[in-house]
């Protein structure tokens, strides 16, 4: 029983990180229905950037803050100066910036820290922080650091109006513009704070997976994953979906490891927990596209 | 009276087809003027050329100050409203929230308070959704609140592309009536397209009438709605 629990509450820290990375997947997806390939890769190289300031002598929270801030100028500056000009391409031209993207955070950030596995610090206090046999302090703190930001987020994008404008622009960009909402800096915008969400999910995840130029391809799966189970189109369907794919695939590996203990059978276990994430985007895709609380889109001809 | 809006030499372009030649006229401050026309014959296109929401050529000149060119949320900033055709809802939004993001930009929260409440006393049915999704509402409500949008951003000229399209005709009556209390009450001037071209031609001063992208008659409302040609061909008798 307690060992369940410890699977939940695992599924729940990862599924934080999936959450984070399927938000920064949808912000951008919602405003210019394309997926974001490079999405994980620029989340890497911000956990670089705090891992080279603290390298620096920063403390890990002015390190965080700084990483994110950073992000969110990189991912501004990104849409500003490469996605603009294709701003009326083809989508398979974006689709190859995106991958593009994606090589060259990973070749860049290899070039300058090696592509050597590091570790990276927690900034949980051991002690007083996670309930024993339970949850333990850096998946704790990675569940309530996520929280936050995805509270605070709620509350921008709710509350404020500069969030008005940018869910006003992703929704219908014409008639946005004839608000006076300037809807070119609302997607600049966009893509800022989903390189900052992002970057969050790569600061949390990197005590867990180890640093490296690599350390966001699976996860960029899973949140994709997360953010078709919810609903590609629906920010808070791909928060859900991300909790949800990230405590399938320990539930998965749970069973697996008790069926092979009852019967010395192994089918499944913690190997195939990629594959989960993959059976699951060829199950929405297939079954139910709109994803659990997806729009299904209607098209009038 | 002085101009408000100088239309001139206006050309716009949708790809490689040509949809308006040559279009010209002006607008005063404080009236109604009215765009008629068949299908095709340029009347959105040319709400849309002064917006720059399409290709365009020519000279606009709204207020003394050349326009053409410029972005379009740009020309909106300098209070030219636009009401578009299918009335522009942010369907995911709230009746409340569709209003305010007319005045994201201000920081005086209670002029902004003010102006919902103005523009309430014009739509008091509005009022009553406030929290609803705005894509809930009705075809007339949604008309009404694509002008009570356009209130909000405090306009000087509000642009009206076929208010009365696809609504039952008394609410179309009502809303005519909503919008001759806005122009003389709060001193707007409007240019107003439609294909009712007799409840056009009641509610307006000035009329211009364009054929396949030209203007080929213009003058007082009164004048031109007595004109033989235009009685055959859009009022019908």
């Amino acid at each position: 029983m307690e060992q369940f629990l410890q699977q939940i509450a695992s599924g729940l820290a990862n599924g934080a990180i999936y959450a984070c990375v399927a938000l920064a997947l949808v912000m951008i997806y919602v405003s210019t229905d394309h997926i974001n390939f490079a999405q994980g890769e620029l989340a890497m190289f911000s956990t670089y950037i705090s891992w080279q300031l603290m390298q620096w002598g920063l403390s890990f929270w002015l390190a965080f803050v700084c990483a994110v801030a950073f992000s969110f100028l990189l991912g501004v500056t990104i849409e500003r100066v490469v996605l603009r000009p294709l701003h009326n391409a083809p989508v398979l031209s974006i689709v190859v910036v995106f991958i593009g993207l994606l090589a060259i955070c990973n070749s860049v950030a290899g070039a300058i820290w090696s592509y050597l596995i590091k570790e990276y610090p927690s900034p949980f206090p051991k002690s007083s922080f996670g309930i024993a046999g339970v949850i333990g302090p850096h998946q704790l703190g990675v569940v309530i650091v996520t929280l936050i930001v995805l509270g605070l987020l709620f509350g921008f994008f709710r509350y404020t109006p500069l969030g008005l404008a940018m869910r006003a622009a992703a929704q219908n960009p014409q008639m946005a513009r004839l608000v006076g909402v300037r809807v070119d800096w609302m997607l600049a915008l966009g893509w800022g704070l989903a390189a900052a969400v992002g970057a969050v999910a790569g600061i949390m995840v990197a005590h867990i997976v180890y640093l490296d130029p690599n350390m966001m391809g699976g996860i960029l799966l899973y949140a994709f994953a997360g953010a078709l189970v919810g609903g590609i189109g629906n920010p808070g369907g791909a928060v859900l979906g991300g909790f949800i794919v990230g405590v399938l695939e320990n539930m998965v590996a749970y069973t697996g490891n008790q069926i092979e203990k009852a019967t010395g059978v192994y089918i499944i276990g913690n190997g195939e927990k990629l594959t989960v994430a993959l059976i699951i985007v060829i199950f929405v895709l297939t079954v139910k596209p709109a994803g659990l609380f997806g729009r299904v889109v209607v098209k009038r001809v | 009276m002085a101009m408000l809006l100088e239309v001139k030499g206006l050309r716009a372009f949708y790809g490689q087809t040509q949809s308006l030649y040559d279009v010209g006229f002006e607008i005063y401050s404080g009236g109604i003027t009215t765009l008629l026309g068949a299908n095709g014959a340029g009347k959105t296109t040319t709400l849309r050329a002064i917006c720059n929401m399409v290709r365009t050529e020519g000279a606009v000149r709204f207020d003394g100050k050349d326009i053409a060119g410029r972005a379009t949320e740009e020309i909106v900033r300098l209070r030219i409203a636009h009401v578009p055709e299918g009335r522009g809802t942010f369907t995911t939004l709230t009746v409340d929230e569709n209003l305010r993001i007319a005045a994201y930009t201000r920081r005086d929260k209670a002029g902004v308070q003010a102006d919902l409440d103005r523009v309430f006393s014009y739509f008091p049915r509005l009022k009553e959704r406030v929290q609803q999704q705005a894509g809930t509402l009705s075809g007339g409500e949604q008309q009404m609140l694509a002008i009570a949008r356009a209130l909000m951003l405090r306009p000087r000229l509000m642009l009206l592309d076929e208010p009365s399209f696809g609504l039952a005709p008394l609410i179309v009556v009502e809303i005519f009536k909503i919008m001759r209390r806005i122009n003389e009450e709060e001193k707007v001037s409007m240019l107003l397209v439609e294909q009712n071209a007799a409840l056009a031609l009641d509610l307006a001063d000035t009329a211009y009438v364009l054929e396949t992208g030209r203007v080929v008659m213009s003058g007082p409302a009164a004048v031109v709605k007595n004109d033989e040609n235009v009685r055959k061909s859009y009022l019908g008798y």
